[in-house]
């Protein structure tokens, strides 16, 4: 039989300094993942986006001042150490998210999820969205949704997959063929595809020959500052948001400027200086 | 004293009279409501297991009889109409394509299913709206795929003798849920002969602990 003989652990790499908020990731995440749109789509409280582009300034008024965005996804956390324990998985209490140990992907089951939302509150990236509402789409277009992707009904919580059902195909294609592992090219996501600037890498960041394992460089050892802290990347323009907190999250930031890199987490007056330089216990 | 305290006094001294008294009036008593108990038990218990199954199951019959017998007798397996697609994916029950291969519009045997077939389908260039018995969930994924070529399983294992058919059964469906009752199986006990009795996620689970060593995680089976 088939197995994953080898470990994944799939995440991405976003360069922010491509990005230009055009919101593409947004909507095709929508339309891949049969998330349904609201009337209003101006009320965040209501309104489901798995992933969702954040506007950054640096503070400074004209002619300084700089706009950066920033798309937020499920950041699809390891847990401290790597150990698969997620902020969410840690607290559902019905089993509903778990983590994939062969592929590194926290999962969320709808038809599990009974709605308490524990997972909502202990998520730091505001990466989980609850279905007060039943799904509606316009007369017609429910014809149109996805049959790869489950719908979800009111009172569940749902959030990104990285498109995980593209994995699956991927995967039944692998087995038709008798192959015993995916190409890099075979599962892609669909914000990654539909990025106009090409700002979205995604592979496997333990695969060497990934891109994405390339541009992040993720450190084998764990940092020596705080030894919850595992994959830290090597590149000195890479970042991770909330990084020190132990979350260990699979997607990773990318900016030649300083001021997009502080912005990844809260600073103390001073405690910048000492962390900036610091990528890895191997860069040293 | 108050109101409520005489009475509470007198309710159960009154109790205490009846639990005591030993005449043979409340033997009778007892010996009746022995057989009301018996006999209300009895029925609540057969309504139970006999009467909500069928209440709760409603049945449908197939738009007209299929015969796998005959055809696998003709075609020789499974695979050549249920195949897996070059993407991986599975085709599951054949389109009207498939069935033109072999068919035109005038019947090639006897049987009057073939003549609706002709008649009410490929002479009106229609799909047939088979009723799918092992249609799962909406939330589950199933790589037919990973089962065939992967673990090399055939397909007995969880869709019974189905090609030794000759009838095409009515199809049940949960009234509440909107499943195939093939997903809980016949059995109402939920006694399993057969490793395709039942289609739930606890028999995926037994069978991918014993074959694999563990059960998967959530993804690998849902959607």
């Amino acid at each position: 039989m088939i197995q994953d003989k080898k470990e994944h652990k799939f995440g991405m790499v976003i360069d922010l300094d491509k990005c230009t908020g055009c919101g593409s990731c947004m909507v095709s995440c929508m339309s891949e993942n049969n998330i349904p749109f609201k009337e209003d789509e101006s009320r965040k409280k209501d309104s489901i986006t798995w992933m969702r582009v954040y506007k950054l300034t640096n503070g400074k008024s004209f002619p300084d001042i700089q706009i950066a965005y920033l798309p937020r996804p499920c950041q699809h956390c390891s847990g401290k150490g790597g150990h698969g324990h997620s902020p969410c998985v840690s607290v559902c209490p019905a089993t509903a998210t778990d983590y994939g140990y062969d592929t590194g992907i926290v999962s969320q089951i709808y038809t599990r999820c009974f709605g308490c939302r524990y997972c909502m509150g202990a998520c730091p990236y505001h990466a989980r969205y609850f279905n007060w509402w039943d799904p509606e789409w316009p007369a017609g277009q429910e014809k149109y949704l996805s049959p790869n992707v489950s719908p979800r009904m009111r009172g569940v919580v749902e959030k990104c997959s990285l498109c995980y059902h593209r994995y699956q195909a991927a995967r039944d294609k692998a087995y038709y063929e008798g192959r015993d592992d995916i190409e890099e090219s075979e599962y892609q996501t669909a914000c990654t595809t539909a990025c106009p600037a090409g700002a979205i890498v995604f592979g496997d960041l333990n695969d060497p020959s990934h891109m994405v394992h390339q541009i992040v460089k993720p450190d084998p050892h764990p940092d020596p500052m705080n030894k919850y802290v595992v994959d830290k990347s090597r590149n000195p323009k890479v970042f991770r948001l909330l990084e020190r907190l132990g979350t260990n999250t699979k997607i990773y930031y990318l900016s030649e400027r300083e001021w997009v890199r502080k912005a990844g987490d809260n600073y103390l007056d001073g405690e910048w200086d000492k962390v900036k330089n610091h990528h890895g216990s191997s860069s040293k | 004293m108050s109101k409520i305290e005489n009475k509470a006094e007198n309710g159960s001294g009154e109790g205490v009279e009846k639990g005591t008294a030993d005449d043979p009036k409340d033997d009778k008593g007892l010996g009746l409501g022995v057989i009301f108990f018996m006999v209300a038990f009895l029925v609540c218990f057969l309504s139970g297991w006999l009467l909500f199954p069928k209440l709760l199951y409603s049945k449908k019959e197939q738009p007209f009889n299929f015969d796998h017998k005959l055809h696998v007798a003709e075609v020789g397996d499974c695979e050549t109409c249920h195949f897996l697609r070059e993407d991986g994916t599975f085709s599951g029950l054949p389109s009207m394509e498939s069935c033109l291969e072999c068919h035109t519009d005038e019947p090639m045997g006897e049987t009057k299913d073939e003549a609706i077939f002709a008649r009410e389908y490929v002479a009106k260039e229609k799909e047939v709206p088979w009723l799918v018995y092992s249609k799962q969930p909406d939330c589950v994924f199933f790589s037919h795929a990973a089962h065939i070529n992967g673990a090399g399983m055939d397909c007995i294992t969880c869709h019974g003798p189905i090609g030794e058919s000759t009838t095409s059964r009515p199809y049940e469906e949960n009234r509440i849920t909107g499943y195939s009752r093939d997903i809980w199986g016949k059995n109402i006990w939920g006694i399993k002969k057969h490793s395709w009795d039942r289609m739930k996620m606890d028999d995926c689970a037994v069978c991918h602990k014993k074959e694999t060593g563990q059960q998967g995680y959530c993804f690998q089976c849902h959607k």
